[in-house]
């Protein structure tokens, strides 16, 4: 693989950029690989990546329905933070936070990462004892947290509304200076080009259309492409999780929501940290290219349709401009939307399943872009070894029987109300 | 925007409604003997389907009625409504 430097890009520049070699090859599937992951997102290529690289496990095939990237890795609003107060959920992030410092010089692939901080805002009393809880549990697990008052808030973010007369006055925030955003589709075309030069094989435009099953153990894939043999098989597919379950008799404690983002027109840099804000469900932050990111509820109803409604992207920005003002005078540049796997207690699911071979990374909620790199690294550990490592323990399928549930939020099961 | 025909009020748009959820997930029956697996499954398992789905809305800013409403979750075609109460094709 040829090694991305600034040599050669000068050397590049002399042929006009014209030789550069493809970052990812387009083979035909094979008959038979040790491991099919299923998913080129973020997190599939994440996990074929840390087989290759943590276990030597390179005869693996990425099978992907549309193009990489083109799924929730290019959809999201690119925060990256570890602000859990909970233990599965704060070590996991952390870890993750460890790899994304290193991504850039890992993959050999500039993803931007940003740690600008994000600032969670506070509307009462109540809340800011509740930030301070949360910050105090981060700090006891090793995570950055500070909790600002009024004046630190203000001196941070100067354009949020400090008049008097508003219906939520900010009293203050609890801020993770750690946190920050990368750049989304390189963190997908880093993963899969690294991937790719140890021997992954990328199938795009691969539908996957049933399993097969025998004795309780899996033994291949059904593909738009044919069958694939297979002596392991990982989901990665957030968003589509119900559809394969289906397709394997499988219930899951976990349903289909639709979640918009919306950027504006670019302006000049204003906005250093990414924020959100506190009496409701509005986050923001401005992109390398000036544009103002943001995003918030979901639209309400199950839904598979990638695309928004604008009564809840209308709502999402009254709370934006009842935050920051000036939103109001900028024109929309564009908005879209995803579909998450929303579970049942918020948190995520990566574990083993009841047959033998197949394994499941899903129910990743709002929060699945920042767990790319730890997703894909516990993911791998968890097939390779099949076996859950310690930092996943906590996700396991089965917490809903136990009623080990990591709910963060404590929102129930009523997935869409936030 | 959905338009969602309200059994009672006749087709109104969705802000005045409230969504419920999935209206096929069904309660065990009061009184009767069961297992741990069959309440939490109640309590977590959803099929989401793609497709056809029949679902609890609540005319929250209308009638204040809950009513059902069968609709794609792909497309959002909404193809009928019901009275909560009603029996479901």
């Amino acid at each position: 693989m040829q090694k991305y430097s600034v040599f050669s890009l000068i050397k590049n520049a002399f042929s006009d950029h014209q030789n550069w070699e493809v970052a990812w090859k387009d083979p035909t599937p094979k008959k038979e690989y040790d491991v099919i992951i299923i998913g080129g997102g973020g997190h599939g290529l994440a996990t074929a990546y840390y087989l290759a690289k943590e276990h030597n496990i390179t005869n693996v095939a990425i099978i992907e329905k549309g193009w990489i990237g083109g799924g929730n890795v290019g959809r999201n609003t690119t925060i990256i933070r570890s602000n859990y107060m909970h233990d599965d959920n704060a070590l996991f992030s952390e870890f993750g936070m460890d790899l994304w410092r290193k991504m850039s010089q890992d993959l050999n692939y500039n993803v931007m990462f940003s740690p600008r901080g994000i600032i969670n805002l506070a509307h009462s009393d109540a809340q800011m004892n509740a930030y301070s809880r949360r910050g105090n549990s981060m700090r006891l697990n090793g995570i950055d947290a500070v909790l600002l008052n009024r004046e630190e808030v203000q001196k941070r973010i100067p354009m949020a509304d400090f008049s008097d007369n508003v219906r939520f006055p900010i009293f203050g925030g609890l801020m993770q200076p750690s946190a920050g955003t990368a750049r989304h589709d390189a963190v997908a075309w880093g993963y899969a080009r690294q991937a790719d030069s140890m021997g992954v094989d990328i199938i795009q435009n691969c539908e996957v259309t049933g399993f097969d099953v025998t004795n309780g153990k899996i033994v291949g894939v059904r593909t738009s492409r044919g069958d694939i043999k297979a002596k392991k098989v990982g989901l990665c597919v957030a968003g589509s999780t119900n559809i394969l379950a289906e397709m394997l008799n499988m219930t899951l404690p976990i349903e289909t929501h639709l979640l918009q983002a919306c950027v504006s027109e670019p302006v000049k840099p204003l906005l250093d940290h990414v924020v959100t804000f506190g009496a409701g469900h509005f986050y923001c932050s401005q992109s390398d290219k000036g544009e103002m990111v943001m995003g918030g509820d979901l639209d309400g109803y199950n839904s598979y349709s990638q695309r928004g409604n604008l009564p809840t992207l209308q709502h999402v920005l009254t709370e934006g401009i009842a935050m920051f003002p000036f939103l109001s005078k900028l024109k929309m540049l564009r908005t879209w939307g995803g579909i998450m796997d929303m579970s049942m207690d918020g948190s995520p699911i990566i574990d083993k399943t009841h047959i033998d071979g197949l394994y499941l990374n899903c129910g990743w909620c709002y929060g699945g872009f920042k767990a790319t790199p730890a997703s894909g690294w516990t993911f791998a550990h968890t097939i390779a070894q099949d076996r859950v490592h310690e930092l996943n323990a906590g996700y396991s399928l089965n917490r809903f029987n136990t009623g080990d549930l990591i709910d963060e939020k404590g929102l129930g099961t009523k997935t869409w109300i936030s | 925007m959905l338009y969602i025909f309200c059994p009672h009020c006749g087709s109104r748009s969705q802000n005045e409604f409230a969504y419920g959820g999935d209206a096929t997930v069904k309660r065990p029956e009061l009184n009767k003997e069961i297992s741990d697996q069959e309440w939490d499954n109640f309590v977590y398992l959803r099929k989401s389907p793609r497709g056809k789905h029949l679902e609890l809305w609540h005319h929250i800013s209308g009638c204040r009625q809950w009513i059902k409403v069968e609709r794609d979750t792909s497309t959002h075609e909404i193809f009928k409504t019901y009275k909560a109460d009603e029996l479901t094709e």
